[in-house]
């Protein structure tokens, strides 16, 4: 089932021409005609959760708006995307522009928003380019600005480029990020539903979960709910990356066996190779075992009940040749370069923890290592303003666990037996 | 590119009337400091000290906001980068793909180590985080353009073209 890709393959999908031949921009009416309370309510009833990485029901966050206030309300989209193993907003951005500008007409009429900011990598520069040309299109056919469709609403969508920081991929990161200042994290509460950009209510809701909204809207809550588990409602873009022999992004409804999912798919593990483990939902998830993985289905209840969690939808794949100790040197030091610095326990964690897991690597780490680093993923674990802090120690405590003889052989042979590079 | 001091510089016209359009869209003008930095790097080359404290000037805000949030973010460059930036994924699904062997094949070949600039100004190499290209890993992303799939050929064909002074299209190679 294709909801969020089905105009991928189309020549030209970018265009407003292509997007409209496919019946696009109808929801966007049908829904200017609802009233925006019934907008609302038809999201929630749908179960769309938040694709940026935690999950949370798309409806009851717009709920959290406070109602009748005397200020501007905000809507960020949130195509930061720099979760490793991620690259699905990009595609959308690339491939269907308009319907990511279709939903934020959905969500900021059903908010009563009237400037949405979509905050995008800047990187993506290809990318931005789109957007905005897509963007111009929407505003010169009257889809966007002081009336749009002819309904009296009005709505202004402005782009902001991002300059290179993870952090700003946190909600009150990137809402600092727009405000023109470095990107770390606020303290909550307040929630940015309440207190957020320029200290205005604010809705901040990822690329995909914006782009779902079409189709909630113009074939009914109760057809999207009926796809998938029922906590799981819907289809998601999972990126699928390392060692598999198709790497890509596919849309799959969830509730699936993960391994077969990979097999029928991504064509399963490259060259043939037995599966060692799976990272689920982007670096920041705890890792699968290959066990955990053949008996997983993909949905959010069954990896939180493997104790990881589908994030972002990234699944980097470990063949059995993967040194898993290198590969979490590599993850510890994404986190120690991307910790914005302001709370300790991050800044000083993530540094330490590489530098450990990076002596193990090369040879020079002791057994006691293996203790320390869990105790100061302890340390790290709900200590500080943002997630980040968590988002290292998760991996990293169930790498030591799960794999922990990986890292004792390391440490016995003084160095890796792995090959240098598997790809 | 001429030397800029404080005194001269200055958005030029089409800079100007996209930082007004910017202004526009905010509603606080502190907000305008980043898309006015990315026009004032692209005009400039690099966000010195005398260009950020234009951009503060410009923004009515303190220089050293203009230099915290130029040093906090990575794509900010306060010294000129290369002609040709070459910026290697080094994460994850990268490093699983051959990232290091390329890594070294560019410091061999460039004589450049991360961080360096070629004394010609022809080539500056920088190792990235994910550019969210995984799928198509590994990753080169040179200047705003990226180079998916890269091989030691590929990388091969990509440092030839720049030796002849153009960015060769990712799709000819």
């Amino acid at each position: 089932m294709k909801i969020i890709s089905a105009n991928f393959e189309k020549k030209d999908s970018h265009t407003l021409a292509v997007y409209e031949a496919g019946g696009g921009y109808a929801a966007a009416r049908k829904a200017l005609s609802m009233g925006g309370g019934a907008v609302v309510e038809e999201v929630k009833k749908s179960g769309l959760r938040g694709r940026g990485g935690a999950g949370f029901p798309a409806g009851v966050k717009w709920g959290f708006v406070p109602k009748g206030v005397d200020q501007p309300v905000y809507l960020c989209v949130n195509a930061d995307e720099g979760e490793p193993g991620t690259f699905k907003d990009r595609h959308i951005m690339e491939k269907d522009p308009h319907r990511l500008i279709e939903g934020i007409i959905i969500a900021s009429y059903a908010v009563g928003i009237h400037t949405a900011f979509i905050y995008v990598r800047g990187e993506y520069v290809f990318q931005i380019a789109r957007t905005q040309r897509a963007v111009d299109e929407a505003y010169a056919k009257g889809y966007l600005g002081p009336d749009v469709m002819g309904s009296g609403f009005a709505l202004d969508v402005v782009i902001h480029r991002g300059a290179g920081a993870y952090i700003c991929g946190e909600e009150t990161g990137l809402i600092e990020s727009i405000e023109g200042k470095k990107g770390q994290p606020r303290p909550k509460p307040p929630f940015p539903a309440v207190v957020g950009l320029f200290r205005c209510p604010t809705v901040v809701n990822n690329v995909e979960t914006i782009s779902a909204l079409p189709f909630i809207i113009n074939e009914g809550a109760e057809k999207y709910a009926s796809l998938g588990t029922p906590k799981s409602t819907g289809t998601m873009l999972f990126s699928v990356s390392g060692m598999v022999e198709k790497p890509g992004v596919y849309e799959q409804e969830f509730g699936v066996n993960f391994w077969e999912f990979l097999e029928k798919r991504a064509g399963g593990v490259k060259g043939g190779r037995a599966l060692k483990a799976v990272v689920p939902g982007g670096s920041s998830s705890p890792i699968l075992t290959a066990d955990e993985a053949r008996s997983a289905t993909l949905d959010y209840e069954s990896l939180a009940e493997k104790g990881s969690m589908l994030g972002s939808g990234a699944i980097i794949v470990y063949s059995e040749d993967v040194c898993l100790v290198r590969a979490l040197a590599v993850i510890t030091r994404f986190y120690a370069h991307e910790s914005c610095g302001q709370c300790p326990p991050c800044r000083e964690g993530t540094y330490w923890l590489h530098r450990i897991v990076k002596r193990i690597e090369t040879g020079a780490g002791t057994m006691s290592d293996l203790d320390l680093i869990l105790r100061v993923c302890g340390n790290m674990r709900g200590t500080t303003v943002c997630v980040l802090s968590d988002a290292c120690a998760m991996p990293v405590e169930s790498y030591v666990r799960k794999f922990r003889s990986e890292f004792e052989e390391h440490i016995t042979r003084g160095g890796c037996r792995f090959p240098a590079e598997t790809g | 590119m001429e030397k800029h001091t404080a005194a001269t510089i200055a958005f030029d016209e089409e800079r100007e009337a996209r930082f007004q359009r910017t202004l526009r869209a905010y509603p606080e003008k502190g907000a305008a400091l980043l898309p006015a930095l990315w026009l004032a790097q692209e005009q400039f080359g690099s966000l010195s000290d005398d260009v950020l404290a234009y951009v503060a000037s410009r923004l009515e805000c303190a220089p050293v906001k203009a230099f915290a949030v130029a040093e906090f973010y990575t794509m900010y460059k306060r010294e000129r980068v290369g002609r040709f930036h070459l910026q290697l994924c080094r994460n994850l699904t990268c490093s699983l793909m051959g990232s290091e062997k390329l890594r070294a094949f560019i410091e061999n070949a460039v004589g450049i180590q991360p961080g360096g600039r070629t004394p010609d100004g022809l080539f500056s190499l920088e190792l990235v985080e994910c550019l969210g290209s995984c799928g198509t890993a590994p990753v080169l992303r040179v200047n705003d353009t990226y180079f998916e799939n890269i091989t030691i050929e590929r990388m091969k064909a990509i440092l030839e073209n720049c030796r002849k002074g153009t960015l060769p299209d990712p799709e000819s190679l």
